[in-house]
Formats: C-alpha cells, sequence, structure tokens
C-alpha cells in the first residue's frame, strides 16, 4: 500500500508530486485523453528529460528546452496585449500557437495577460494594463509604491491576513475599500455579543465590496476555466508546463508590493529588526502558498521570481542578512514537501550565487538571466539545475546564426553532467521568431548526450 | 565644535547628519555653505557606489538623509538657491514604459551632482523629448526604459530627435534592466550607462564638467 504524505521522506515526496505530473487529469478530474499515442509519449519523455535534469541523478537523453516569455506570444500571434488580456479565447489560440510552434519541453502556460475585466471590476490599481494607463499594445506594468506605511510593520507581524484584508487590499483594489470595516475574525467567540461581529456585513460599503467580489470571483472562474481547457489541451497535445504556481522571497513581498523599493532600502537602516521580524513572520506563509499550490496541481515545480536582491541592488552582507536566510527558509521549507522552487535569476545575480549555493543536491531549478553562466555552473550548478542566459538583445537584435552559436557555445560550458536546460534568460515580450527557432533548433542539434 | 557635516553624511549617519545641520543653522552659519557639504558627501556617495563599497540602498538612504537636511535649510535659503553648474540635462521613461525607480535614481544622482534635471516622467512621447530639447537647449539626453519594448521606444526617440533636426546638438544617453552595447547601437544613441553614477560620469564627460 501507498505510504501516507506525511510518513515520506522528502525524495519520497518529491518522486511523489512527479508521478503525478506524469499522470495528468483532465478539468473533471478523470485520467486525461492524450490526442495520440505518439502525443502521450512525447509528453512522458519531456517530464522524464527534465525530471533528469532536475534530479542531476543520470542524465537526460538531450538537454531539455524551455522558453520561457512574457508577451512574446501574443505580438508572435499578431494580437495586443489588451485583445490576451479581455478575450480568453484569442489568448488561448495565441499561447497555443506559440507552443504548437516552438515545441519547448516546457512551457509557462497562458496564464501571463490574466483576466483584463477582472481587474476592472475591482479597480485593481497596483498595475496599469493596456486601456488602464499603458497603451493597447504594450503589456501590463507595476505601479510600485508604499502600499504599506514605515509605521504599520507591528499591525503586519501581529496578524499579516487582517493586515492584508482590512489595510492592504482596499488601498490596491478600489473596490474593496468595505474590508477596512470587517470585524478581527478571531473575536467571533460565544453566542453572547456573537451577532455583533457581524454587523458590518449589514452596512452598504461592506455590502457593496461583497457585490463587486461576487462578479470579480465569477470572472475569475470563467478566465480559469479558459486555462484550464488551455492546459488539457497544451498536454493532451504533448507539451508540460514548467510550474505549478508561484511563491515569493518574504524581502521581495515587503519590497515589491507592500513598502516599496525605496521604503524598504530606507527600512533597512531605520528599522532593520522590524522588516527581519516581518519576514520571519511571513516565510511560513510563503511555504505553505508554494506547498499547497504544488500538492493542488499534482505538480512540483514552483516558480519563486527573484527580484530585489540582484547584484547592486544590495551589498553581499546586505543580501546576507536580509535577503537570503528568509529565501532560504522558505526553499527548504518546500524542499521538505517534495517541492521543487523555480528560482528566477533575472538581471544580474554574480556575487549571489555562491552565496545560495549551500542548498541540498538535485532540488532546485534557476533561471540564470545575465549572471556569467560559467561561474553560475561552478558554484550554484552544482547543487542545482540551471536554465536560460540566452539573452534578450539577442533574441531582438541578433541573428539566427548568433543565437545558434550562443546555445552552442552555452551547451558547451554547461550541460557536461546534466543539470542544464536550454532556455532563454529573462522573460521577453519580443524577438525575432527567427532567433527563437535557432534556439531551440540548436539545443536539438547539438544537445544530445551521447 | 560641530563634526564633519560631509563625512558624516557621506558615512550615512542620519541622526548625526541632521543634528549637525541644526547646531550650524542655529549658529547662523550661512545655509549654501551646508549645502556645499552636503553637495562633497554626495560626491563622496557616488565615488563609493562605484567603487563597489556603496549599493543601491546606501544611494537611496543618502537620498532620504539629504531630503531631511534640504527641509532643514530650505527656510533659511536666500531665493534661488545654489547655482546650478553642470549644465542641463533631460530624462525620461520612453513612451509605453511607466518604470521609474531606476530613472528617478538616476535623477537624483544628475541633481546631487548638480546638474540641471529636467525630469519628463515615465511614459514619455518622442515629440515630449524633441519639445523639451528645443525649449530647454539642453545638451544631453537620457533615455530609460526597463522592458524590452523600451528598445523600439528608444530607437523612436532617437529617430524623433534625429529628424527634428537636432541630432547633433544632442548626446543621447540610454540605460535600464536590459539595456547593453548591442541595443545602443540598434537604438542609435551615443552611450549607454551601467548605473547612474555611469551616467552622471556620462553627462560630465559629455558636457565638459568637471
Amino acid at each position: 500500500m501507498a505510504k501516507k504524505w506525511e510518513e515520506m521522506t522528502p525524495d519520497e515526496k518529491q518522486e511523489a508530486l512527479f508521478a503525478r505530473w506524469m499522470a495528468p487529469k483532465d478539468p473533471a478530474g478523470n485520467d486525461l485523453k492524450y490526442q495520440s499515442p505518439k502525443a502521450e509519449k512525447a509528453f512522458k519523455e519531456r517530464i522524464t528529460r527534465i525530471k533528469d535534469a532536475i534530479q542531476m541523478k543520470k542524465l537526460p537523453d538531450r538537454v531539455p528546452i524551455f522558453v520561457a516569455p512574457s508577451f512574446f506570444p501574443v505580438y508572435y500571434a499578431g494580437i495586443t496585449p489588451q485583445e490576451a488580456m479581455y478575450d480568453y479565447d484569442k489568448c488561448r489560440m495565441a499561447f497555443k500557437k506559440f507552443v504548437v510552434d516552438f515545441e519547448p519541453d516546457g512551457n509557462l502556460g497562458a496564464y501571463v495577460p490574466g483576466p483584463g475585466k477582472f481587474f476592472e471590476i475591482l479597480d485593481y490599481k497596483l498595475y496599469s494594463w493596456p486601456g488602464h494607463g499603458v497603451p493597447p499594445e504594450q503589456s501590463y506594468q507595476c505601479n510600485e509604491s508604499e502600499y504599506m506605511t514605515a509605521g504599520e510593520y507591528d499591525a503586519l507581524i501581529d496578524d499579516p491576513s487582517n493586515f492584508f484584508s482590512n489595510t492592504y487590499l482596499p488601498r490596491v483594489f478600489g473596490k474593496l475599500g468595505g474590508f477596512q470595516m470587517l470585524p478581527a475574525l478571531t473575536g467571533i467567540l460565544e453566542i453572547y455579543g456573537v451577532a455583533i461581529n457581524f454587523i458590518p456585513f449589514g452596512l452598504p460599503p461592506v455590502q457593496a465590496t461583497y457585490k463587486a467580489l461576487f462578479e470579480a470571483g465569477a470572472e475569475a472562474l470563467k478566465w480559469m476555466g479558459a486555462m484550464g481547457a488551455w492546459n488539457a489541451d497544451i498536454t493532451a497535445a504533448g507539451f508540460p508546463l514548467i510550474a505549478a504556481g508561484f511563491t515569493k522571497a518574504p524581502f521581495d513581498v515587503i519590497g515589491d508590493t507592500l513598502r516599496g523599493t525605496r521604503g524598504i532600502m530606507v527600512d533597512m537602516y531605520r528599522q532593520p529588526d522590524k522588516l527581519l521580524e516581518a519576514m520571519e513572520r511571513l516565510t511560513p506563509l510563503m511555504i505553505k502558498m508554494g506547498v499547497g499550490t504544488a500538492k493542488l496541481v499534482g505538480h512540483p515545480v514552483i516558480f519563486i521570481p527573484l527580484h530585489k536582491g540582484a547584484d547592486g541592488f544590495l551589498s553581499d552582507e546586505q543580501f546576507k542578512k536580509f535577503y537570503w536566510p528568509t529565501l532560504k527558509k522558505v526553499m527548504m521549507g518546500l524542499i521538505a514537501e517534495g517541492v521543487v522552487p523555480m528560482p528566477a535569476a533575472e538581471g544580474h545575480w554574480d556575487s549571489r550565487l555562491a552565496i545560495m549555493s549551500d542548498l541540498p543536491k538535485g532540488k532546485t531549478l534557476w533561471m540564470i538571466d545575465q549572471s556569467n553562466i560559467a561561474n553560475a555552473k561552478k558554484t550554484i550548478g552544482k547543487v542545482g539545475c540551471l536554465f536560460g542566459n540566452v539573452p534578450s538583445d539577442l533574441l531582438v537584435v541578433g541573428t539566427p546564426e548568433q543565437v545558434k552559436d550562443y546555445v552552442k557555445n552555452l551547451i558547451d560550458t554547461c550541460a557536461k553532467g546534466g543539470g542544464y536546460i536550454v532556455s532563454n534568460g529573462a522573460f521577453f515580450d519580443q524577438a525575432k521568431p527567427e532567433n527563437v527557432h535557432a534556439m531551440v533548433d540548436a539545443a536539438r542539434e547539438y544537445g544530445a548526450y551521447k | 565644535m560641530a563634526k564633519d557635516l560631509s563625512k558624516t553624511l557621506a558615512d550615512l549617519k542620519e541622526d548625526e547628519a541632521v543634528a549637525i545641520v541644526r547646531e550650524r543653522l542655529n549658529a547662523g552659519e550661512d545655509p549654501l555653505r551646508i549645502l556645499d557639504d552636503a553637495s562633497r558627501a554626495m560626491e563622496t556617495v557616488g565615488k563609493r557606489f562605484s567603487s563597489g563599497e556603496y549599493f543601491i540602498p546606501d544611494l537611496v538612504y543618502s537620498g532620504e538623509i539629504l531630503k531631511s537636511i534640504n527641509e532643514l535649510v530650505k527656510p533659511k535659503l536666500a531665493k534661488g538657491g545654489a547655482a546650478r553648474k553642470g549644465g542641463k540635462v533631460i530624462v525620461g521613461t520612453v513612451a509605453g514604459d511607466i518604470h521609474d525607480i531606476g530613472k528617478d535614481i538616476v535623477v537624483f544622482m544628475l541633481d546631487v551632482s548638480g546638474f540641471e534635471v529636467y525630469d519628463l516622467g515615465v511614459d514619455v512621447p518622442a515629440k515630449k523629448f524633441v519639445e523639451k530639447i528645443k525649449e530647454s537647449g539642453a545638451p544631453i539626453v537620457g533615455l530609460s526604459g526597463f522592458l524590452t519594448l523600451a528598445y523600439d521606444a528608444m530607437k523612436q526617440t532617437v529617430q524623433a530627435i534625429k529628424d527634428a533636426g537636432l541630432r547633433d546638438k544632442v548626446k543621447i544617453m540610454i540605460g535600464g534592466g536590459q539595456i547593453t552595447d548591442e541595443i545602443t547601437k540598434f537604438t542609435g544613441a551615443d552611450a549607454y550607462g551601467k548605473d547612474a553614477v555611469a551616467g552622471v560620469t556620462l553627462a560630465r564627460k559629455w558636457s565638459g564638467a568637471k
């Protein structure tokens, strides 16, 4: 009989998640029907190839290939980001064309554009999106600000969920103002006075907020229906998604969405202890977020976009004190539950990769952008699988021959001994399609392990 | 005797630096001399950043301390304030891109380095750069962009400057996360700065300032 989850070792849990990834379900929960036996074979070969690269125990049959775009599939299909965000069918069409045309071993799904109407219903302020602050032909972009003030660390530390619901969410969603009036749910204890806690739900601003939430929920469900169908469709055609979902480094949770870049940088000087305490408080929540998604989806890989720890953004000393300890705890928490953390180190992380190398082998998957890949191979590459390093500028202004040479050189430098996947290094919007083809073709041509 | 403001500020000791400014103002000192010391401190901060001793948080924090000092000094300052001797620079994030963090740091470093900076903000259409060059006569333009989509907008901005017959009158520098030498060539700009201090160095070189 199969072991219970709680009785499994981390290795067994990882194997169990890989096994679930290899046996996909359709949206109704039944075993997925592949388009053809050939598609089924290709799907399983692709996952095996990726798994071997990640686990670093044996060599894959060849170097796997990821293509990890941002809005590139949208432009490639000849539609605008605005169309992709508002017309879910067009979005599906664009991302399917992208996967079918380039045939990567791993793709990121069709989630990038997201549901425009949903953002509108809730009046999302954290981003400007096509038609709402940026032109229809541009991708959405973040409006960084101090959504949490310097004096609110104690409120966040005391009760992160309550801080998010009653303070943070009303600031980033115009329609969630009613949440400011919500009661603390932990005050609902016994019959005496219990009804008092529910008074806010009778008030017009709270009711207006819930009305918007019902509408937003229905739109999110509609979008997810489209995405689920896309996943089933593309999986049936033999193409696996790289990741199940995402979580974040606690430093980036505070630096990206709560305090902003300037805010967190000043906090490092003015109130370092509060900042450290808040990051510790967020750590178990970030672990739960990643593990929960991986187990729900049945897929071991969880994406972690790395932002404010890049070279230059902090000194090595600051990185070791503020960025890495809680990120490492998040990663170790994921690994303990069989999850494969996939940090994306966009930009330069040269001096950081060595610092982050104190991790168990065969448990992580790293997106490397402009960091020196040969050095990365000698540090983080000793314990984790690397992908990326094909530069954005080369994909835009280079020639197919230059791309091919670059990939050949990458394979010569990184593929020996396994643990490398050919890929672009930063989530890209623009590229010459022939250059993306050249990247994929070169990986096939030069990537076989003999 | 008050401690050395330049050193205290350059070492990012906020409380001490603010206390020194208060003390000197109370003693009736010329506020311009205080600002001179502060600007020498910022030069040191810039040097430490270039040499890898300081990083972006240090630049940002030095800016915060400087802000506190300016707030103290400003009410005592005669109209006009300190003279700008570095020359004029136009800076903005190109059309379609609304990222401002990198651009703001460049504006800040140019400002504390004595340049008269025209900050056009984010998502700046090419024609707005052209108009500002005509209006201000600034000989240096800085184009910022974080997205790969900014490559085209930068190229179009440089082209618009050319079409307006102003290309020979300005030097153009670009900067941002995905900018390289290849992209500099692609856009037709004169150079790119890998960080804010590199941008200041370019501006100094082009303006002939020390």
